[in-house]
């Protein structure tokens, strides 16, 4: 018995203990689950989530950053209204499509309990899923394919870039691809050296042997289902010039191959301590970047939609108050995105309080409400059919009880 | 415009020139030791009082380890367990892999001649190793040499601001004439990439050729640690002057002179946006002036010195001390257009650094609970001196030479030694690889051919072991773009890192199979390899015949020899 079936195992003796009508795959079949599938984006560097969900009906908004704040709705670049209280930055304006037909949600005054400061640390926790635990040897989304059923396929998880990051890093092998070289010809497509290569790292069963595998089988897959898009892109489609790029490749990967079941791409230049700007400006440019990418997936998953739920998140938000050279410095508490056909959207989870510094963390960054690994737990509960023990193997330190965002997938 | 990439040939015969030198030094050194006879009993003494306190404090550095501040730290200690020392027939190999960027059979006949130790006491002392004329001239480069402020007027915006000036109001409709626009646009980008190519040919060059190989590994070190990326505005005028002027002296040097250097550089104050952290509450300095750009405080800097540079994310700091150093860092900034012609020489104008104290906080401070007297630019200095002295920053700092140099996970018996050498030396980092590289621990076997090598390592591992003649540095640049490790552009202060979780992947074990084939092949445009023949490849790469390796290369064409060692699981590693 390997790990994967002891960890199975495991969750259908837990289930079978508490008896029929708890949720999970282990029990049903697979079959609620073709098809479903988990994108993550994670924006590197601490997105200035106050800046993108703009509490605007909020004075103390305007107070804490009078050359940054963005400007009421209906004012020149001012925030596209949600609910009369919240608006949108006008970045993400390719998404309003989404929010109006209720498949975009966001969850506010979210993140991590771990209230470390430091990039670095606070993207390590956010990616092993145990905040404040330094020494896990997987990422939360590797630990997502460990409970899902096997597809057999290589592409089971999909990492977009040249080196894999901690949330995919475990017992799954996961696929690395750079959209550079994706569907180019290697010097492993010539047989001779492919059969030279393939006998010298057989049979080593080490990690180098695993990787030189899985590249061989994915780049196999890719390079089949590339070419046909290298041949759309001559005739205009930038290719992976931009998150826009990124978007159309991954929404092609996963219609072609419906085994696909998660990926992750990352994105940076977040960490906007100097004019960043407000409707317009630094971090506008990136958000509108990043909304085009995301509105290109959405579109090029076609029917997958409803069966794929994209979530945009961050190591953690920035200080209410603007500092002295219009940005922002380190916070805690942000907004995480959450967009499929079959999301309870239209809708903002969690709760932001008032701005008022008293209620504010260490009174000055917005305190979190909601745990970020709550947003996750509620997705895979929905969307994936987790029962209690695949969650447990999901964040083993969490124990999940929040049903506030029970609702942000349809049932 | 001129072109960067100038055509050069130069060989791994350079090394050639620096034998003799080297010899002879490595002679009268061996005359002083001798003559150091007579202490050796009070040094073995001094010895063993070192290790017997190394292994107390090595006990309280296990207890630590969960939660110890090294980057990526990993309890699960692959290194626990008695040290077996590596067998003498792998003793060369396993140096120079570790302290060169990789062996060629010139450097292991060399080595195996002189031993191991006089070696290491050799590359020590990068001063005593002669360089060859072929690689001080990419030394002599202007992206390497004139100030930040030199470079930014005849590199950056303003050196066409005559050409920008003439063409406001020119074009058609009364507006600025766009096709000037475009054009100087260009120019600029031509700019940049005409600095850049200087500074990556001076960096690779030397990386490959110079006889002073660990001073290249230290700096490549070092600036990693002080990390500053191109792709930060101003930044892509400064990082060579940064490197050649703020790291590469101190590589092997005094740590805190490194830090001080890094400290008043243009690249890392623009970097991490310490040259806009200003006094709150600040005066404006012409009535009714409102500044958006200095109007208070940033912590970027402050929070970063003590994060990566220093203590260590656990070291003992909270955001009050954040908020102090950025204090304490107020007004230390980068020299203006408008006070340029008032620059004194030294320093400042060396490194484009000023101190403006209309900006800075002349209020006290308090830095991990001692009193910083508020009077200006001497704050900082105490400041970098608490800082430098703090035995978290000892630790820290061995913890990451010892990951670089060793294992990604670490004995924390030698991260100890290290720290108490770095505490007791003043942090001396030339005593500190003393040390290290003298340890038992660094001699383990399990240590050896253990490490999977960076993006970096492997490129100019493969280039020196063939011997090849690099004509053009673009598509190796391009290949360490490929394999997410560009140089000079690693966007975010903590640096690229050295363990294999961060740089084994499949998709990158590919990549580097694909660049190995065309290498071996001699189809690399960038690079011609030439008399080098597979038995060689063998002996660098560590690969006996009666390996799975050396059989699948046995049975393989001749041509296709060298191209399968160079992608082998051997070779990824060192």
């Amino acid at each position: 018995m390997n790990r994967r079936d002891f960890l199975k195992a495991g969750a259908m003796f837990s289930m079978s203990l508490m008896g029929i009508g708890l949720p999970g795959w282990a029990y049903g079949g697979t079959k609620s689950l073709e098809g479903k599938k988990l994108i993550v984006v994670f924006l590197r560097g601490a997105m200035d989530g106050l800046n993108v969900i703009v509490p605007y009906g909020d004075p103390r908004y305007y107070q804490n950053r009078p050359t940054i704040a963005i400007p009421p709705p209906g004012q020149k670049d001012g925030v596209l209204d949600l609910d009369s209280y919240f608006g949108m930055a006008p970045a993400l304006e390719p998404l309003m499509p989404y929010w109006k037909d209720k498949s975009l949600a966001f969850v506010h005054a979210c993140g991590s309990p771990e209230a470390t400061r430091s990039h670095f640390d606070a993207q390590d926790y956010m990616e092993s899923g145990r905040p404040g635990v330094k020494v896990v040897n997987s990422g939360w989304l590797n630990r997502i394919l460990t409970q899902l059923p096997e597809t057999n396929s290589p592409l089971r998880g999909i990492n977009v870039g040249a080196t894999l990051p901690r949330i995919l890093q475990g017992p799954v092998d996961v696929a690395s691809y750079t959209p550079q070289t994706a569907g180019k010809r290697s010097a492993l497509d010539m047989p001779v050296v492919a059969e030279a290569f393939g006998k010298m790292y057989s049979g080593r069963n080490d990690a180098l042997s695993r990787a030189f595998e899985e590249g061989l089988k994915a780049n196999e897959m890719l390079t089949e289902k590339l070419s046909k898009e290298a041949v759309a892109a001559d005739k205009g489609a930038p290719l992976a010039k931009s998150f826009k790029g990124f978007g159309q490749q991954l929404g092609k990967i996963f219609i072609d191959d419906p085994k696909v079941q998660v990926a992750f791409v990352a994105l940076g230049g977040f960490d906007t301590h100097v004019n960043q700007g407000a409707g317009k400006g630094q971090l506008a440019n990136q958000l509108t970047g990043l909304s085009n990418g995301l509105a290109d997936l959405a579109a090029g998953l076609g029917d997958d939609f409803k069966n794929t739920v994209i979530v945009v998140m961050s190591e953690f938000g920035r200080t209410v108050k603007e500092n002295g050279n219009g940005g922002t410095d380190h916070g805690h508490g942000n907004v995480m995105w959450v967009l499929g056909g079959n999301v309870g959207g239209g809708k903002i989870y969690g709760r932001l309080d008032e701005l008022s510094e008293e209620k504010l963390y260490e009174r000055r960054d917005v305190p979190v409400t909601t745990d970020f690994r709550t947003v996750i737990s509620s997705i895979a509960q929905a969307h994936l059919n987790f029962g209690p023990s695949s969650l447990n193997n999901l964040f083993p330190d969490f124990g999940q009880n929040d049903k506030s965002l029970s609702g942000i997938i349809r049932s | 415009m001129p072109k960067v990439f100038t055509q050069i040939v130069v060989s791994l015969t350079v090394c050639g020139f620096v034998l003799s030198p080297a010899l002879s030094w490595a002679a009268t050194n061996q005359a002083k030791t001798d003559q150091a006879g007579p202490k050796q009993s009070a040094k073995a003494r001094e010895t063993r009082a070192a290790s017997l306190s190394a292994k107390r404090a090595a006990r309280q550095a296990a207890k630590q380890a969960a939660r110890q501040s090294g980057p990526g730290t990993n309890v699960k200690n692959a290194s626990s367990g008695p040290i077996v020392p590596a067998a003498e027939e792998l003793k060369v190999l396993h140096l120079l892999n570790r302290i060169t960027y990789g062996p060629t059979t010139a450097d292991i006949e060399r080595v195996e001649a002189m031993g191991v130790d006089k070696y290491i006491d050799e590359q020590l002392e990068p001063q005593s190793i002669q360089l060859p004329e072929a690689i001080v001239k990419y030394t002599n480069a202007p992206a390497l040499k004139e100030s930040p402020a030199n470079l930014f007027l005849s590199y950056g915006r303003d050196a066409f601001g005559e050409m920008a000036k003439a063409a406001r109001k020119k074009g058609p409709g009364g507006g600025t004439d766009v096709a000037v626009k475009k054009e100087i646009q260009q120019l600029l980008r031509d700019n940049y990439q005409e600095l850049y190519g200087q500074t990556t040919d001076a960096r690779l060059m030397r990386a490959l050729y110079s006889p002073r190989q660990l001073e290249e590994v230290m700096t490549e070190f070092w600036f990693n640690h002080f990390n500053v990326s191109i792709d930060k505005g101003l930044d892509h005028l400064w990082v060579g002057s940064y490197e050649e002027n703020a790291i590469r002296p101190y590589a092997l040097g005094k740590f805190r002179d490194l830090l001080g250097a890094t400290a008043h550089h243009a690249a890392m104050l623009f970097y991490l946006d310490n040259w806009q952290n200003t006094a709150p509450n600040r005066a404006p300095l012409r009535p009714g002036q409102k500044n958006k750009k200095f109007a208070g405080l940033n912590e970027n800097y402050a929070r970063e010195l003590m994060e990566l540079h220093t203590l260590g994310v656990d070291g003992g700091y909270k955001q009050a001390d954040v908020i102090e150093l950025a204090r304490v860092l107020t007004g230390h900034g980068i020299v203006s257009k408008r006070s340029i012609a008032q620059q004194p020489a030294g320093m400042q104008s060396k490194f484009g650094y000023s101190f403006d104290p209309n900006r800075h906080d002349f209020g006290d401070k308090v830095l991990l609970g001692r009193t910083i007297k508020g009077r200006g630019v001497e704050e900082l200095e105490e400041a970098l001196d608490e800082l430098s002295k703090h035995p978290s920053t000892a630790r820290f700092i061995s913890f990451k030479l010892a990951q670089y140099f060793t294992a990604d996970e670490p004995s924390p018996v030698l991260v100890s030694k290290l720290a108490s050498t770095f505490s007791r030396t003043d942090g001396d980092i030339k005593e500190v690889m003393r040390t290290l590289l003298k340890s038992p621990e660094f001699w383990d076997s399990r240590n050896v051919n253990a490490k999977f090598k960076s993006p970096y390592r492997y490129l100019l591992s493969s280039l020196r072991a063939s011997h090849a003649t690099v004509s053009n540095t673009k598509p190796l640049l391009g290949f360490l773009k490929l394999q997410g490790m560009p140089l000079y552009q690693c966007q975010t202060p903590d640096g690229y890192k050295n363990t294999e979780k961060a740089w084994l992947s499949s998709g990158g074990l590919l990549q580097r199979i694909t660049f190995a084939t065309a290498l071996g092949a001699n189809r690399n445009p960038a690079a011609r390899i030439s008399s080098v023949s597979t038995d060689e490849i063998m002996k660098v790469a560590g690969v006996k015949p009666t390996d799975k390796t050396g059989q699948v290369v046995a049975s393989s064409p001749r041509s296709l020899q060298i191209s399968l060692l160079f992608g082998s699981p051997e070779f990824m590693k060192y």
